[in-house]
């Protein structure tokens, strides 16, 4: 099922409502994603960021009592249509964490784990070291690919975890506050690398750090909520717009700082 | 107590002075009553020590039941033990491991998915006596395996069941979150998540239970001796239908004789029954200590 949608689109969101049990966790959302560039999600704590991200590769379906209305195209078909697996989905399309989240395995076992899981037969070998080299990890890693992942830093681990998402070929990837748990330098590493992989991969990026939206991302979203605690969506534009020249009080009084 | 009479007439550094012999003195019963059990303990084992150490020799370990106790021996129960527990442990670790990844991974909190937690943990508590009678009626006669070790085996897979699905749970439920999130956001299936993330982290923890069950099936004499009966055995089983004793069985019948050489003989059976539950527990305790501190790393 193709829609009309822009071909330079990856993600169009159409009046999208979503449900915790009861609770409108959004509403109205309307939103277009744009490939090969950085869109940055920004907003006060609780405004529906990360459920908005969690929509795009249905993570948001592992939550019980979890519902979407209104419409998720990836490249113009339906993400929630009846006929999609969301295990197809999320392995097209990657998701980083805010925590990194390695698994209690090899370097190596870490990176192959999405390639293996998902029936690749060619060389894993080759496929860890071109995820590893893009994550900008593999040259700090390649002598002990044996060793625990535990055994790195944070912001290697989170490397880790990016070239792990990588591994298997995604076409976007969503990243949920990747650097909220990570020191200035680390942070710095990541969002280079950020940069990077966006002249590849169209990349949605979810933080509370506005100076780092305004760093990396070419077109920012801003969230908030209403009375009832419902993200919805304020504005969205070309990110330089967006912090220069704001076109709503709200969105000026957060990025100033002068929110709440 | 002694703060209205004394308080009010006392000087603050008497007052003091109270509180810290007050203090000493709840030190002194603390450290008492922890004496209490281990004193009991160390008592217990030294006259075990005592008593049975004499009796101790390659052929204790290799000679059958005998009507003189020099010639006495522990090879029928000790064999019998070790099929059972093996058995045991065959039936009860995948069971176990099953309902708990169904019971964790596979159902929501929902009135029925509590219902089962309850009585698994209702299970756990019921006497084990009646988990032998079980296995009489169900194994013994209905299905006709006889006194055998798999009837044992079966009736003691009933009885520690609970012990290894509640303990599996906990270490399921010990698996953090981002893990399994993890495997999701690669497009794993619910199942690829349970076999390659959960379990593998969850293994130190489920085979401390197991053993940890394993022990109190080696230790247990009620159900067994409903199973088994109380037999004088001079042979050894070589397959699962065998008739068999164990060694708690064993030590029964032994004690139970009026003669004082009996006492010895049990002695040195009780010694070996507790040198291996102990082995057992401390296998546990490595097998914990080791995954813990890789898991820190």
């Amino acid at each position: 099922m193709v829609q009309a949608t822009a071909p330079s689109e990856v993600f169009h969101v159409r009046d999208l409502n979503f449900y915790y049990g009861m609770f409108r966790a959004l509403r109205g959302i309307n939103l277009a994603i744009p490939r090969q560039r950085i869109f940055a999600l920004i907003g006060p704590s609780g405004c529906g960021k990360s459920t908005l991200l969690r929509c795009f590769n249905r993570m948001n379906d592992l939550i019980p009592g979890a519902r979407v209305e209104g419409e998720v195209l990836f490249n113009g078909a339906d993400l929630y249509a009846p006929e999609v697996d969301p295990a197809e989905i999320r392995y097209r399309i990657g998701m980083v964490f805010q925590k990194p989240n390695p698994f209690p395995k090899s370097i190596f076992d870490n990176v192959a784990f999405g390639p293996r899981i998902n029936g690749y037969t060619g060389d894993i070998a080759e496929v860890v070291e071109r995820a590893l080299r893009r994550a900008a990890l593999w040259d700090e890693v390649k002598d002990r690919l044996k060793q625990s992942a535990y055994a790195l830093s944070g912001g290697q681990q989170q490397r880790l975890c990016i070239a792990r998402a990588l591994a298997v070929e995604p076409e976007v990837i969503l990243m949920d506050e990747p650097c909220s748990a990570l020191d200035p330098a680390a942070t710095l590493a990541i969002e280079d690398l950020i940069r990077e992989l966006s002249k590849e991969y169209a990349i949605v990026l979810v933080t509370h750090n506005m100076q780092q939206a305004a760093r990396v991302s070419d077109r920012t979203a801003f969230l908030m909520m209403d009375e009832s605690r419902s993200g919805f969506l304020v504005e969205e534009g070309e990110t330089e717009e967006i912090f220069a020249n704001p076109h709503d009080k709200r969105t000026e009084a957060y990025i100033t700082g002068r929110y709440g | 107590m002694l703060w209205p009479v004394l308080g009010p007439r006392l000087t603050f550094r008497q007052r003091l002075g109270v509180r810290k012999t007050l203090g000493r003195a709840a030190y002194v019963f603390l450290l008492g009553t922890t004496l209490v059990g281990i004193a009991t303990l160390a008592a217990l084992l030294l006259d075990i020590l005592l008593d049975g150490l004499p009796w101790l020799s390659v052929d204790f370990f290799t000679n059958y039941p005998s009507r003189h106790p020099e010639q006495a021996g522990i090879r029928a129960a000790l064999f019998g033990t070790l099929w059972m527990a093996a058995l045991t442990a065959l039936l009860c670790f995948p069971i176990g491991v099953a309902t708990a990844v169904y019971l964790e991974e596979y159902t929501s909190q929902n009135w029925l998915s509590r219902i089962f937690n309850t009585n698994i943990s209702n299970l756990a508590g019921v006497p084990s006596i009646v988990y032998g009678l079980l296995g009489l009626a169900i194994f013994v006669h209905t299905l006709s395996l006889g006194r055998s070790v798999l009837a044992g085996a079966l009736t003691m897979t009933l009885l520690v069941l609970p012990v290894v699905i509640v303990s599996a749970q906990e270490a399921i439920r010990a698996v953090p979150d981002a893990h399994r999130q993890g495997a999701y956001a690669l497009g794993a299936t619910k199942w690829q998540t349970v076999r390659n993330i959960v379990l593998p982290a969850a293994l130190p923890g489920i085979l401390t239970g197991t053993i940890l069950a394993m022990a109190r099936a080696v230790g247990e004499a009620a159900p067994m001796i409903a199973i088994a009966a109380l037999v004088y055995l001079t042979f050894t089983p070589v397959s699962p239908l065998d008739r068999f004793t164990v060694l708690p069985i064993q030590i029964f019948n032994w004690v139970s004789r009026p003669q004082a050489e009996w006492q010895g003989v049990a002695a040195a059976a009780i010694g070996v029954l507790l040198v291996l539950m102990l082995g057992m527990n401390a296998a546990a305790i490595l097998l914990r200590n080791k995954y813990q501190r890789r898991s820190e790393e």
